[in-house]
């Protein structure tokens, strides 16, 4: 690695931690149960919301009150996402004249965005109209991500509240999410990145003249669609001259802003923010890394101020950095290295003050080696899933930190929300480690941790797990699922893992060598992404129902401490043992393999 | 339950309103006045038409002209409304044959030339439209373009120099040079 990778690294780490004090800090407003600057800031916009649809604020739910209320919401938001999809070619906003999208990619997708993944079969410039992406995508960006944040806050005042029957207001929650922290931290985000070159308009796309003709090659195909052999077995192509380039446009800044500030990472263009409208300079690079972790890491803090005790927010915030910065370096370290194939070629692979160097393929110039691992790590490890370089050309072990960090079950940072709830969880079953190990009741946060509570923390830690197993063997059981395979060998099943794992965890970036707009496909990613997100939501919320209702425990001297290097050693290594136990025989035969057969 | 239903519908489409048609409509209409070349896609405009994009690449395949990455598009390379690179594996058989072809390109077209090639100018970008090369695969195509052109190595390399970029704020990304500005330089405009 080079001097230059550490400096990127290390000043995206240190701006990232300057911000999550302040954020932190404003969120822990917005949630706050009494009256104060920030919330009489929008309170009249607030309260109209409220009055037109019905929602009563002194309204407080009970767990299962609240666990319907997000699912009626996100359902709602389901069935909008899918209508559009299927009857976009007669609305206005279509410019380009697409048609309906078919019904199994159209439900793929609609799972996909109201679930925080943002896995995506289509290619965005030629499928989807800019009313379906505003309305429909752009829409759910910002309301799976307030979800996630609702969901959290409920879980968080499952710790706080004492001999409590509820814990809070879906409705108050996701809307406040949604105007005081997603809308306006948005604006800025897209603003920014329109400055550096991102588009931001409702034109049609642009024909543009090209300086040297190039040449289009297509497959001919007969009546019945299939490719035509030629004698030797080879498809028969057909070249045609083209003389113009054009160029895409539409509303990106907006989109872009939320995808990565939400964790959502749908891209507006299909290359995501590897391509140049949406993503153009290193500097919108480094805004898009750090729209990624802002939220995740500041509601570190935002927990530690809502249970009285900073020091508990940043002992979470210190275990995902303990995970987190090996792992990128990690990265960034295999990207740097090169590719071994290209070793006996007439290739220049070494950095040097004139080139970036490495494995550059899949990559942009203009982010090299350093922002592009580095972008790969943070997007993987929180439940983001924009590119900024294509992960199927990534190396082995490239390849395989970015598939690991989904598999640990993105709570290193994680979705916005999401990932706090889910290492909630972690620290849980860590907490009830380290009570067997001393022979005590655990207790975490001064809530007694008993079965039920175990119960629901080891189905959020295992349904995802169970979900990337099974899916995967499912997969590779089936000819339909192996048909999309693009790449042979070990890296094949790498494709394979990779898809179902990055759906499991509700992450939604892909080794898009994969062709997954199959039914095939778009039917099993879509019960994953369905599955993971609202199973774990509940169970969360149920864990914070039975939470509320008990009583406060002072802490005694026989409490394991929270705050302290030893619980963030302990919380790491369940985390992480959790994560290698489950899936080191599956990665085996896929990114180690191929290591191994390519070292040689 | 019937409450909380009417709750859910109303407040999506009250939120689609605001962050589906009020956010956009507000960050189109700020990037218009504060960034409008940038929000309208960057265009290089000759005589009132536009003839490029600085940030969209094209394709190059005239020793006369640098060549930028090499794009996996499909059709042709390059292709704006298709983005999207190789996905071809680290191991995959297919992507050293596609990286063999390319250095023989480069070298049939600059015979004598036998300095290794930059990687960069033999692997496939992300994007299939990466405007831009590194300053090493501009270098290696310095002496082919000015022998094409019939023009010196320091008169292309002074070219090069302009549309060379370092790294932003002198630490972000890596340096790089514009292929299309570079190659509209050579050709006078």
């Amino acid at each position: 690695m080079t001097t230059n990778d550490f400096l990127q690294i290390g000043l995206y780490l240190v701006v990232l931690l300057a911000l999550v004090k302040p954020v932190g800090s404003y969120m822990a407003l917005v949630f706050a149960d009494t009256p104060n600057r920030v919330l009489r800031a929008g309170g009249g916009v607030e309260k109209l919301l409220y009055r037109l649809s019905g929602v009563r604020t002194d309204e407080q739910m009970g767990w299962r009150r609240y666990a319907i209320a997000m699912l009626l919401f996100n359902m709602a938001g389901l069935f909008a996402v899918y209508l559009l999809q299927r009857v976009q070619q007669w609305l206005p906003l279509n410019p380009q004249h697409f048609g309906a999208v078919s019904p199994d990619s159209a439900m793929n997708t609609a799972i996909s965005f109201i679930s925080n993944t943002n896995w995506q079969g289509y290619t965005g410039e030629s499928t989807m109209s800019y009313l379906t992406q505003m309305l429909g995508l752009a829409v759910q960006n910002f309301l799976s991500a307030a979800t996630g944040i609702a969901v959290l806050v409920a879980v968080v005042r499952g710790f706080t509240r004492r001999s409590a029957d509820s814990i809070g207001n879906f409705w108050v929650d996701m809307t406040r999410s949604t105007l005081y922290i997603l809308l306006p931290f948005s604006l800025v985000i897209a603003l920014l990145l329109s400055s550096q070159g991102v588009v931001q308009n409702f034109k049609s796309y642009v024909e543009v003249p090209l300086v040297q003709n190039t040449v289009a090659v297509e497959t001919v195909k007969d009546a019945a669609g299939n490719t035509v052999k030629d004698a030797a077995g080879k498809d028969v192509t057909k070249e045609t001259p083209v003389s113009t380039q054009t160029l895409p446009m539409g509303p990106a800044a907006s989109q872009i802003a939320i995808k990565q500030l939400g964790t959502n990472g749908g891209g507006f263009f299909n290359a995501n923010s590897a391509h140049p409208y949406e993503n153009p300079t290193p500097f919108s690079n480094f805004i898009e890394m750090l729209a990624i972790f802002l939220i995740p890491g500041a509601l570190c803090y935002t927990f530690g101020c809502m249970v009285g005790d900073r020091r508990q927010g940043w002992a979470i915030l210190a275990t995902m950095l303990l995970i987190f910065v090996p792992l990128a370096i990690g990265a960034v370290a295999a990207e740097q290295a090169g590719n071994p194939a290209l070793h006996g070629l007439a290739v220049d692979q070494q950095a040097s003050t004139l080139q970036a160097g490495g494995n550059m393929e899949g990559k942009e110039t203009r982010f090299g080696i350093a922002a592009s691992g580095l972008f790969t790590a943070i997007t993987t490890a929180a439940s983001c899933g924009a590119v900024n370089n294509m992960h199927d050309s990534l190396t082995p072990l490239g390849g395989l930190v970015p598939m690991w960090l989904m598999q640990l079950g993105e709570v290193i940072f994680g979705g916005v929300g999401s990932g706090l709830y889910g290492m909630l969880a972690f620290a849980v079953v860590a907490v009830f480690i380290a009570g067997l190990m001393v022979g005590r009741t655990p207790e975490y946060l001064g809530k007694k941790i008993e079965a039920h509570e175990m119960k629901m923390a080891s189905l959020a830690v295992l349904v995802p797990c169970a979900l990337v197993v099974i899916c995967t063997a499912i997969a590779v059981m089936s000819p339909a699922g192996v048909a999309g395979v693009a790449n042979p060998g070990a890296h094949g099943f790498s494709e394979v893992l990779y898809a179902v794992s990055s759906a499991s965890n509700n992450n939604g970036s892909a080794f898009a060598g994969l062709s997954a707009n199959t039914p095939f496909w778009n039917v099993l990613l879509g019960v994953c992404m369905y599955f993971s997100r609202f199973l774990l939501a509940i169970a969360m919320l149920a864990m914070a129902g039975s939470l509320a209702a008990k009583r406060h425990v002072p802490p005694s001297a026989g409490t394991l401490p929270t705050h302290t290097p030893l619980f963030v050693t302990l919380l790491a290594c369940v985390v992480i043992v959790v994560g290698a136990l489950t899936f080191l025989p599956a990665l085996a035969l896929g990114p180690i393999a191929e290591f191994l057969m390519s070292a040689h | 339950m019937g409450r909380l239903i009417r709750s859910a519908l109303m407040m999506l489409l009250l939120m689609t309103v605001i962050t589906g048609v009020a956010y956009p409509l507000v960050t189109t209409g700020l990037a218009q006045v504060l960034f409008p070349s940038q929000a309208n896609g960057s265009l290089i405009q000759k005589d009132g038409k536009p003839i490029g994009s600085t940030l969209i690449g094209q394709a190059f395949v005239d020793p006369k002209y640098f060549w930028g990455r090499p794009s996996a598009t499909a059709p042709q390379p390059n292709n704006g409304e298709s983005s999207g690179g190789s996905n071809q594996g680290p191991t995959n058989p297919a992507l050293t044959d596609a990286v063999k072809q390319r250095i023989d390109a480069l070298r049939a077209a600059d015979p004598g030339n036998t300095a290794p090639v930059p990687v960069d100018l033999v692997t496939a970008s992300g994007s299939g439209l990466d405007p831009e090369i590194s300053p090493a695969a501009a270098a290696y195509q310095v002496p082919r373009v000015a022998r094409a052109r019939g023009l010196s190595e320091s008169q292309v390399q002074a070219m090069v120099a302009m549309a060379t970029q370092g790294r932003q704020f002198g630490m972000l990304g890596e340096p790089r040079v514009n292929v299309l500005k570079l190659n509209l330089a050579l050709d006078g405009h």
